[in-house]
């Protein structure tokens, strides 16, 4: 694989008595998608926390950026390096349209305070076009777009800072099943475009269907690292549960369910 | 559940996808002609995004209804009167429309209006202050009572209806002790406090005025959609920029030739339209307009994008306050006196009714500032309409009311379309 672009070795975090993480490894490398799984409260969403400075690490590990140590204290931090996140719940606004929710806070403009609309909805419209992202009318407000169009539209906004890592928390999990196609077709276009990803998902056929790696965390712990092209569904859950004899597998020979059923949320 | 998720993995992922066309086949595309704009302007019927139709229809048939019972209603010179005698609660709606924009609500801008007008009174008549300063200083003090109301808002986390009913009374208890003894300041009757309301432009002036204002915004419509054509955006022909600009000339240049049969076009008015149309462009051109939406549509999503939403909030209440105390002023100015009663009667109620009933939401994040002209039109014609009638306040109290509800319907009807439209759909 690549040189990975993001890695971190032995991190450890700790919310009072609880300890989330615990001499965590991860890397995700330039074009690769990498899966985050693991069971509720495994320290996912807490992992990427870390990563994007919203709660920095315990002292002791160590984060390297293209190589070179850096240290992520503030969301600016991992902004400046180039670490973009999205979270579940979408940071939009949803009286405004897509090209106002795009530049949001980040406004093209002309004189001392005006707007450049033309120029802000020109460069929507080659990010959208360079994502092979369809959609008629940048004018339309953002409340009148669907769930995997506004997941897309918070995508996309996090691009325009030209990101090389992006982090995605769970973002298909309120979405149907086309419309999370279009998300999963985005994921992978920005693969292809050379950006590192790193994707949580509860949904193993998403994982299976864009994911390069899948990185399984265990109570705040590493639990494995899978190629996911020769990894079997059954391996991966039984990193998840911590057990080859685990209830998705006893569940599936008893009923003899297809091996790529959907764990629950 | 289970959930297959089809991607399609053709082999050289990417690179297969023919270039996106500049324009979406799916953008229904506005023709230049009649039938074109007719076509858009049903679809945006269905599309339950009415505009500002149904107060410009609500005027007319009000028009309609009064100059038949009593044809003074459109004479030059009641129509005259009406445009001066909006402009104070005018103003005020304007800054009402700030707050509603941030979803927040200003009960205290009756007081705030009063407090003004005592401290304009009491500067100009008792201090022998200059009346140019006397004006600078009462609005400076909305100013800052808005900037503390904001403050204890943004940065202490009271509810802004709350802070504001503190202010109704308190900031009406401070009015009440600058009158003093006296129930009643009479200001000069010929001095800059008068002149607001009682300067009428000469005809020539009034075209001037009208013609420029048109040109102006014909030119820059025009460069804007040279631009956008230039930039390969879609963008409206010199046609259509032209109908537009005729449709708004209508009203403009039937106004001023109205206002011209009495005494011209009155100064106080045009005060008003002035701060509407800097308004609207500062809410529509300005990144601080847009992240003035931005916080009354997401404030957590406002502060995500780096938006300051502390002092978005301060400062719009700021403003609010300020624009109260120049309603303050005009109040006074119209009546030559500051008195116990200037702003604690009905202009709190009506400004946030004119508002909601020229078009601004409740629920915050939707409006414009336009509203503050409809719906100041249209609660002025009421009240004109049903005084030439010879009715009392009772009666227009209860119409008032009548028209406030079906705006506010109106606009939770349109609030709900919006949310079952963004929960459908592909
Ligand atoms: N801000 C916090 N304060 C205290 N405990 C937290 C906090 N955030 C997460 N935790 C704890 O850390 C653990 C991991 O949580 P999280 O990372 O959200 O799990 P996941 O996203 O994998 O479901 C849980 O036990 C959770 O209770
Ligand atoms: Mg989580």
């Amino acid at each position: 694989m690549s040189t990975p672009v993001l890695e971190l070795s032995g991190i450890s975090k700790t919310f009072g008595a609880v300890r989330a993480l615990s001499d965590v490894d991860f890397q995700v490398g330039e074009g690769e998608v990498v899966a985050l799984l693991g069971d509720n409260g495994a320290g996912k969403s807490t992992l990427v926390k870390v990563i994007s400075g919203a709660h920095p690490a315990d002292s002791g590990g160590v984060i390297t950026w293209d190589g070179k140590p850096v240290s992520i204290g503030t969301p600016a931090d991992a902004q400046r390096l180039g670490i973009a996140t999205i979270y579940q719940d979408l940071a939009l606004c949803d009286n405004l349209d897509i090209v106002g929710n795009l530049f949001l806070g980040n406004e093209k403009l002309h004189f001392p305070g005006t707007l450049d609309e033309v120029e802000m909805e020109s460069r929507a419209r080659e990010l959208l076009d360079s994502l092979s992202v369809r959609i008629p009318n940048l004018r339309v407000p953002v409340a009148s777009l669907s769930g995997g169009q506004r997941q897309i539209i918070a995508i996309a906004r996090s691009l325009l800072g030209q990101p090389r890592v992006v982090m995605l928390d769970e973002p298909t999990a309120a979405l149907g099943v086309a419309q999370t196609a279009q998300v999963l077709d985005l994921i992978e276009r920005l693969r292809d475009k050379g950006l590192g990803v790193l994707l949580i998902s509860h949904n193993m056929a998403d994982v299976r269907a864009v994911a390069d790696r899948a990185m399984v965390l265990r109570l705040g712990r590493n639990a494995g690292d899978f190629p996911i092209a020769d990894t079997s569904y059954e391996e991966i859950v039984a990193a998840i549960t911590g057990a080859a004899d685990n209830p998705v597998s006893r569940r599936s020979e008893r009923t003899g369910a297809s091996a790529l059923a959907t764990e629950d949320k | 559940m289970t959930q297959q998720t089809p991607v399609s993995k053709a082999p050289g992922r990417g690179g297969a996808e023919s270039v996106a066309p500049k324009r979406d086949p799916r953008l229904l595309a506005t023709v230049a002609s009649p039938k074109g704009w007719l076509d858009a302007f049903k679809r945006a019927l269905r599309g339950g995004d009415l505009g500002a139709l149904p107060v410009v229809i609500g005027l007319i048939l009000i028009a309609v209804v009064f100059q038949s019972a009593n044809d003074r209603f459109l004479s030059p010179q009641n129509l005259s009167n009406l445009t001066v005698q909006i402009a104070a609660i005018g103003l005020m709606t304007t800054g009402v429309i700030m707050v509603l924009l941030l979803g927040e609500i200003d009960l205290s801008i009756g007081s705030v209006a009063g407090l003004a007008a005592a401290a304009l009174a009491v500067l100009a008549v008792k201090q022998g202050v200059s009346e140019w300063v006397a004006i600078a200083l009462a609005v400076g003090l909305g100013l800052l009572v808005g900037l503390v109301h904001g403050f204890i808002f943004a940065k202490l986390g009271v509810p802004a209806f709350v802070v504001t009913l503190a202010g109704l009374l308190g900031w009406q208890g401070l009015h009440l002790y600058l009158m003093g003894a006296d129930g009643t300041i009479n200001t000069s009757p010929s001095g800059t406090i008068a002149l607001l309301t009682q300067t009428y432009f000469v005809s020539f002036m009034g075209w001037a005025i009208a013609v420029l204002a048109l040109g102006l915004y014909v030119v820059s419509v025009f460069l804007v959609e040279r631009r956008r054509r230039l930039a390969g955006l879609p963008y409206k022909p010199l046609t259509g920029v032209l109908f537009r600009a005729a449709l708004l000339a209508v009203p403009i240049l039937g106004g001023v030739w109205v206002l011209n049969q009495y005494k011209g076009v009155p100064l106080a008015f045009l005060i008003f339209v002035g701060f509407v149309v800097a308004l609207d462009l500062i809410l529509r051109k300005t990144r601080y307009g847009r992240m003035v939406y931005a916080v009354g549509g997401n404030a957590e999503a406002a502060r995500r994008a780096g938006i300051n939403v502390d002092l978005i909030r301060i400062s719009v209440f700021g403003i609010a306050s300020a624009l109260a105390a120049l309603g303050g002023v005009m109040l006074t100015s119209r009546n030559f006196a500051a008195s116990v009663s200037t702003g604690g009667g009905e202009e709190l109620m009506m400004a946030i009714a004119a508002a909601v009933i020229g078009g601004t939401s409740l629920f915050g994040g939707r409006g414009n500032a336009y509203s503050a002209l409809l719906g100041g039109l249209v609660l002025g014609a009421i009240a004109s309409g049903l005084l030439l009638l010879q009715m009392n306040t009772s009666v227009r109290f209860m119409i008032t009311a009548g028209v406030l509800l079906v705006a506010v319907i109106l606009d939770s009807l349109s609030r709900r379309g919006r949310k079952t439209h963004a929960r459908g759909g592909a």
